[in-house]
C-alpha cells in the first residue's frame, strides 16, 4: 500500500502561482490528474517527483518527504514529459543504465523491456526511436525496480492510437496489481478510459476529486452550445425550440448561422438531424462551439 | 563515492559526436605548430617554454577544462535528461564527484598529454620544460574540471560564461595584470611547474604553498557546492 499525500501544496515562480493550496491523497490504483494545458498538472507532478521544492506545504511518500530525499526513488518510477534520454545509447543500454543506477542487473532491464514488449528494438539507438517507442523504454526504465508509486506526466502525448492502447492495458495491469499510478493528461477521454479516480485541477486549483462518473456528469450536465448552418435556418429554429431539449436559439445574421443552446445534450443529437430530414432542410454545418477543455473545466470550477 | 554507470554515460555523452572533434582540434593544432616551430627555428628552450606557456597552458588547457567540465553535465541538464541520473537513490554528490573524476580524465588526456608531445617536439624535454609543463596541464585540470563542472551545475550558459573566464581572465588578465594573476588556475599550476623545472624558464607569481592551497581550496569547495546545487536542483515542466 503506498499512498502519496499532498498537503495544502503551493508553488508559485516569482509572481506566477502555478499551483494554488492543493491538499489530495493518491491511493493505489490508477489516478487521473486532468486539467487543461497550463494548469500546473506538470509543477504539481514535478513536485510529487522531488524535482521542486513546494513554495508551501509538504509532498509525502507514506509519510517520508519527497523533497531532497534520494531514497525515496526506491519505490518511485518517473516517466517524464521531455523527450530527452541520451539518444546516443542504444534502448537496451538505456535500461540497464537505469537499472545499475538502482543496484540491479541486466536482468531487472530486460524484464522490464520485456514488460513494454520493446525486445524487437533494444539493440536500436534511442535517437532512431519513434516517440511510441521512446515512452515505451521511458516506462521500462521507470519499471525496473518493480517500484509502488508510478508517475506520468503526459504519457499518451503523440502515440498513435494502437500505442495508446497498448500504455493504458500496461497501466491498468500495474493498478490491478495494487500499485499507485498516477498520470496526468488534459485530455478527457484518455482518463475516461483509464482513471479510476480523477483529481482535476484548473488554473492552479484543485477542482474536483473522485468518481470518474461523479465527474463526467457534472462535465455534460451543462448547456451545450451549437452553430448551426442550414438550407432554411428560421425553419430549423422554429422546429428545434419546439422540443424541451433546447432551451435558446439566436438567429446570427452577421455569421448566416443558428447559435443553439442544448440541455440535454443526448436527446438533442438525436433530435437535430431528425428534425432537420423531417423538415426537408439540409444541415451544413454542426459545430460544438465551446467544447474546448478550458470551458468544460470552467462549468467544473463553477460546479 | 564513484558510480561507474554514471562514469559511463558521462563518458559516452562527452567523447561522442562533435564535443570528441572539438575537444581533438586543438591538441592537434598545438602539435601542427609545434612540428613547424621546430622545423623552423630548432630546438630552441625559450621558445619551447613561451609556446607551451602561451599556447597550451594559457589557452589549450582552459578551454579543454571549459568543454570537458561543463559539457560534463550541462547538456543533461538543459535538455532535462538529467532526470533519469537524479530519479535514483544515488547520492547527489556521488553524481557530481563521478563526473568531476570523468571531466578531469578527459581534461587530462586531452590537454597535458598533447603538451607532453608538443614539449617533446620543440626541445626534447631540455631543461624538463617538457614535463614541467605537462604537470601544470595536469594539475590546472583538476582545478578547470571543477570549476566548469559547477559553473555546468548553476548556469545554462555555462560555455559562454566558461569560455569568457578562460579567455579573458586567464588568458589575458592572467598573464597581464598583476592583481589578477594570484587569481589565475595558470598560475597556481605555473608555480607547480617551476618547481619540476627549476631555472628561470618556467615561472609563476604565486608561491608554491599559496598556489598548493588555492588549488585545492578551490577544487574542493566547487565540487562540494556543485553536489549542494544538484540536491536542490529544480527540473521546471515546459509549461
Amino acid at each position: 500500500m503506498t499512498t502519496l499525500q499532498i498537503d495544502h501544496v503551493s508553488r508559485w515562480f516569482g509572481n506566477v502561482v502555478a499551483v494554488n493550496d492543493i491538499t489530495m491523497t493518491i491511493g493505489p490504483g490508477v489516478t487521473g490528474l486532468l486539467g487543461p494545458n497550463g494548469a500546473g498538472k506538470s509543477t504539481l507532478i514535478n513536485m510529487m517527483g522531488g524535482f521542486l521544492a513546494p513554495s508551501t506545504g509538504t509532498v509525502t511518500l507514506d509519510g517520508q518527504q519527497v523533497w531532497r530525499n534520494e531514497e525515496i526513488y526506491k519505490h518511485i518510477g518517473i516517466v517524464p514529459e521531455r523527450e530527452a534520454m541520451y539518444d546516443f545509447l542504444t534502448g537496451r543500454e538505456f535500461v540497464v543504465a537505469n537499472a545499475e543506477l538502482h543496484g540491479l542487473g541486466a536482468k531487472a532491464a530486460q524484464k522490464a523491456l520485456a514488460t513494454v514488449e520493446m525486445e524487437y528494438a533494444q539493440d536500436r539507438k534511442i535517437s532512431t526511436y519513434s516517440k511510441g517507442m521512446r515512452q515505451r523504454v521511458k516506462m521500462a526504465s521507470a519499471l525496473v525496480h518493480d517500484p509502488s508509486l508510478l508517475l506520468l506526466d503526459e504519457p499518451f502525448n503523440g502515440m498513435d492510437p494502437r500505442q495508446r492502447m497498448q500504455l493504458m492495458d500496461l497501466l491498468r495491469r500495474m493498478g490491478d496489481e495494487g500499485r499507485t499510478v498516477l498520470f496526468s493528461s488534459h485530455i478527457l477521454e484518455e482518463v475516461e478510459q483509464l482513471a479510476w479516480h480523477i483529481e482535476v485541477v484548473v488554473a492552479g486549483r484543485h477542482a474536483a476529486s473522485g468518481d470518474f462518473r461523479r465527474i463526467r456528469r457534472l462535465m455534460t450536465d451543462r448547456p451545450h452550445r451549437y452553430l448551426v448552418r442550414s438550407s432554411d435556418d428560421r425553419a430549423l429554429a422554429a422546429a428545434l425550440i419546439a422540443d424541451p431539449s433546447t432551451s435558446g436559439i439566436e438567429v446570427d445574421l452577421a455569421e448566416g448561422a443558428l447559435r443553439v443552446q442544448a440541455v440535454d445534450f443526448g436527446r438533442f443529437t438525436t433530435l437535430l438531424p431528425k428534425v432537420a430530414r423531417d423538415h426537408g432542410i439540409r444541415l451544413l454545418t454542426v459545430s460544438p462551439s465551446d467544447e474546448s477543455l478550458e470551458s468544460v473545466f470552467s462549468y467544473l470550477v463553477a460546479a | 563515492m564513484y558510480d561507474p554507470t554514471v562514469a559511463r554515460l558521462t563518458y559516452r555523452a562527452l567523447l561522442g559526436r562533435r564535443r570528441a572533434l572539438i575537444l581533438g582540434a586543438l591538441p592537434l593544432l598545438l602539435i601542427v605548430i609545434s612540428v613547424i616551430v621546430r622545423a623552423l627555428v630548432g630546438a630552441d628552450d625559450q621558445t619551447a617554454s613561451d609556446l607551451l606557456g602561451g599556447l597550451a597552458l594559457a589557452t589549450m588547457v582552459p578551454i579543454i577544462g571549459v568543454i570537458a567540465g561543463t559539457g560534463a553535465i550541462g547538456p543533461e541538464i538543459d535538455d532535462g535528461s538529467v532526470v533519469y541520473l537524479l530519479s535514483k537513490p544515488v547520492k547527489r554528490p556521488t553524481i557530481i564527484f563521478t563526473k568531476l573524476i570523468v571531466a578531469i580524465a578527459v581534461t587530462m588526456v586531452f590537454s597535458a598529454l598533447p603538451t607532453l608531445i608538443a614539449g617533446l617536439i620543440l626541445n626534447g624535454n631540455g631543461q624538463q620544460i617538457a614535463v614541467a609543463y605537462t604537470v601544470a596541464a595536469l594539475v590546472s585540470s583538476i582545478a578547470y574540471a571543477a570549476l566548469f563542472l559547477l559553473l555546468g551545475t548553476v548556469s545554462r550558459h555555462a560555455v559562454v560564461f566558461g569560455l569568457v573566464y578562460a579567455l579573458v581572465w586567464e588568458a589575458l588578465f592572467g598573464s597581464l595584470v598583476a592583481g589578477a594573476k594570484t587569481l589565475s588556475v595558470q598560475q597556481w599550476s605555473l608555480a607547480v611547474a617551476h618547481k619540476v623545472a627549476g631555472g628561470d624558464l618556467v615561472t609563476s607569481d604565486v608561491s608554491l604553498p599559496t598556489a598548493t592551497v588555492l588549488l585545492v581550496v578551490v577544487t574542493v569547495l566547487a565540487t562540494w557546492y556543485a553536489g549542494q546545487k544538484l540536491r536542490s536542483l529544480t527540473l521546471a515542466g515546459e509549461e
